[in-house]
């Protein structure tokens, strides 16, 4: 379970997350929605020890993320930030290789060789294994971090924009293998997205930010509404029911 | 290409360049040699020693620096450590006159300056990580090194006005000391320094897949569970000492480290630092003992061993930096 008490973060005077309390259960997929400089990217780094808070406390199933060993929690909650620069010379399995790390230090065993051969599986990176990452596209690259983070193989996986330069296929391949890590594995994936269906159709859950705050949350059939996406973005949009799923148009 | 790959792989390049290094310090020791064997293989040997040396200090401490703060034109040297070198040099001419200077104890004068180094360094990144590093360590990163620059462009612009101001005889015994230079290395200096490197190599050495973890980003380090600040600290450390070591060894080497980083990164088709610092290390002396010879052989010793390196140098660079944007 993640616990967010009170977390406040302000860069020289100007409030970027205001007082965002938040538990999110442990299990399951959760798509953090809100406009650019909602404080959504923010609250994940912050959740994640990549950026220290001004004021408040995160726990990770009772460890407070500013005093645990950084070790510690590396093999309980990983994190995937937008654009990741690589400069070392790295082919897709070596990168893979490296969500080992938190577990062998970097001497690899056979388990660790089972993982890393399942996250190229199941990323379809197995063609572009030997690859380095500078060959490849801004969506393969992406989806060679992905298959890192999910070798890493902790509880809580917190990922920002992962569907970031991907195609049309690649975004629904990697939101099912999302909701699959959740539903077989029993992970809890916490995601940041910008399009509110996919948000809508693969969540247990959604979380919408607006200024620095927590404004709306609840299952996809409570915060897909025009009412909600109103308040939370300023756009009008239609709600319509397809198979089963909520879907918002907002092109105008 | 799988047969090009297995060509460049990392052993082979390895074996390569050792056997290249080999090379040139055999053809050190021994071309040109006249009179007894014992004389010139001593006196050459401790020459050679000193280059090893420092081509050791110079190649990891620039490849680790470029590591933590992923950027692969930076040097140590960014940070003012050549200028605080020159700058001690010319105050100590300027304040005490040439000649006491150059009585000195040797072991005293190199003390000093090593002891200046660090403890400039120490206090910049203490200060930084602990009054101003307030925050997001990564931007702190940034403005330590802006800051080092500031201080070096500081510590050239007072060692100039000493220049202009000083006796002219006095000026002559400064500029002799600011160009590296093998051929008057202490033999006693030279083991205390090689036992620090030493020291600081075997500290180092528990770190070295995680140096390969730090090369992926501030970021992906934390998410891996390295201890990102500490880490990068301890690691400043050790480069401030190697450079600090070699530079008061021998002078500054400030463009040879990009140098030898670079031509590492080149030839090694790895990400892993147990392979990149000892083919850096290896070019380094090559580099080193190779323009120590053509400066023998070809120019008679009429010629300073960094207008060499840093003429040769300079072309691979450029051709380096061509070839990278072409591709």
């Amino acid at each position: 379970m993640i616990d967010v008490k009170n977390i406040k973060k302000s860069y020289n005077g100007t409030v970027v997350v205001d007082g965002v309390t938040l538990s999110l259960p442990a299990g399951g997929v959760i798509s953090l929605i809100g406009a650019n400089g909602a404080g959504k990217s923010t609250l994940l780094s912050i959740v994640s020890r990549l950026l220290p808070m001004s004021a408040g406390t995160v726990e990770i199933d009772g460890m407070d993320v500013t005093t645990t060993p950084g070790d510690v929690l590396a093999r309980r909650l990983s994190i995937l930030r937008q654009d990741n620069h690589i400069m070392s010379r790295l082919t897709v399995e070596d990168l893979v290789a490296f969500g080992r790390y938190p577990h062998s230090k970097g001497r690899l065993t056979g388990t660790d060789r089972e993982h890393i051969a399942k996250a190229l599986r199941y990323l379809d990176l197995e063609p572009l294994a030997g690859r380095f990452l500078d060959e490849l596209s801004g969506g393969q690259r992406q989806r060679a971090f992905i298959a890192m983070v999910l070798c890493q193989d902790t509880e809580y996986i917190l990922l920002d924009e992962p569907l970031n330069n991907l195609d049309v296929k690649h975004a629904v391949a990697m939101m099912k293998l999302f909701r699959r890590t959740a539903d077989e594995f029993g992970k809890t994936v916490v995601l940041v997205l910008h399009d509110i269906n996919f948000a809508s159709c693969y969540s247990d859950r959604i979380v919408a930010m607006r200024d620095g705050r927590v404004v709306h949350q609840g299952p996809p059939e409570a915060i897909i509404t025009p009412e909600v996406i109103r308040d939370v973005y300023g756009v009008e949009a239609q709600v319509m029911e397809a198979g089963g799923r909520r879907i918002a148009l907002y092109y105008q | 290409m799988p047969a090009d790959r297995r060509l460049m792989s990392p052993p082979v390049v390895l074996g390569v360049l050792s056997a290249l290094t080999l090379l040139s310090i055999a053809l050190f020791m021994t071309l040109g040699a006249r009179g007894k064997w014992d004389f010139v293989l001593a006196f050459r040997g401790t020459k050679v020693a000193a280059m090893v040396l420092v081509g050791y200090a110079v190649a990891v401490s620039t490849v680790l620096f470029q590591t933590i703060t992923n950027n692969r034109i930076l040097t140590p040297s960014v940070m003012g450590f050549d200028f605080l070198y020159r700058l001690i040099q010319t105050g100590l001419v300027f304040w005490f006159g040439s000649g006491l200077v150059a009585s000195l104890d040797p072991r005293l004068r190199f003390g000093v300056e090593v002891a200046s180094m660090v403890v400039f360094s120490g206090l910049l990144y203490w200060w930084l990580f602990n009054g101003a590093g307030r925050g997001d360590n990564r931007r702190s990163l940034h403005l330590l090194l802006l800051v080092g620059i500031v201080f070096g462009v500081l510590f050239r612009s007072l060692t100039n006005f000493l220049q202009r101001i000083i006796d002219p005889n006095a000026f002559l015994t400064v500029q002799d000391r600011l160009f590296a230079n093998f051929n008057r290395v202490d033999g006693e200096l030279l083991a205390v320094s090689a036992l620090v490197v030493l020291a600081v190599s075997l500290a180092g050495w528990r770190w070295m897949r995680t140096f390969d973890v730090l090369a992926l980003g501030r970021d992906t380090a934390i998410n891996l569970g390295v201890d990102h600040r500490r880490v990068v600290m301890a690691v400043l450390v050790m480069v401030a000492v190697l450079v600090s070591v070699s530079t008061a060894l021998v002078g500054p080497v400030t463009f040879f480290g990009l140098l030898v980083a670079n031509l590492a990164y080149l030839v090694i088709r790895s990400h892993r630092h147990a392979v990149i610092l000892p083919a850096a290390a290896l070019i380094a002396i090559l580099t080193l003992v190779g323009g120590q010879l053509i400066l023998e052989r070809v120019f008679g010793y009429n010629a300073a061993l960094s207008i060499v390196i840093e003429f040769v140098g300079g072309l691979a660079f450029l051709f380096i930096l061509v070839r990278g944007s072409s591709r």
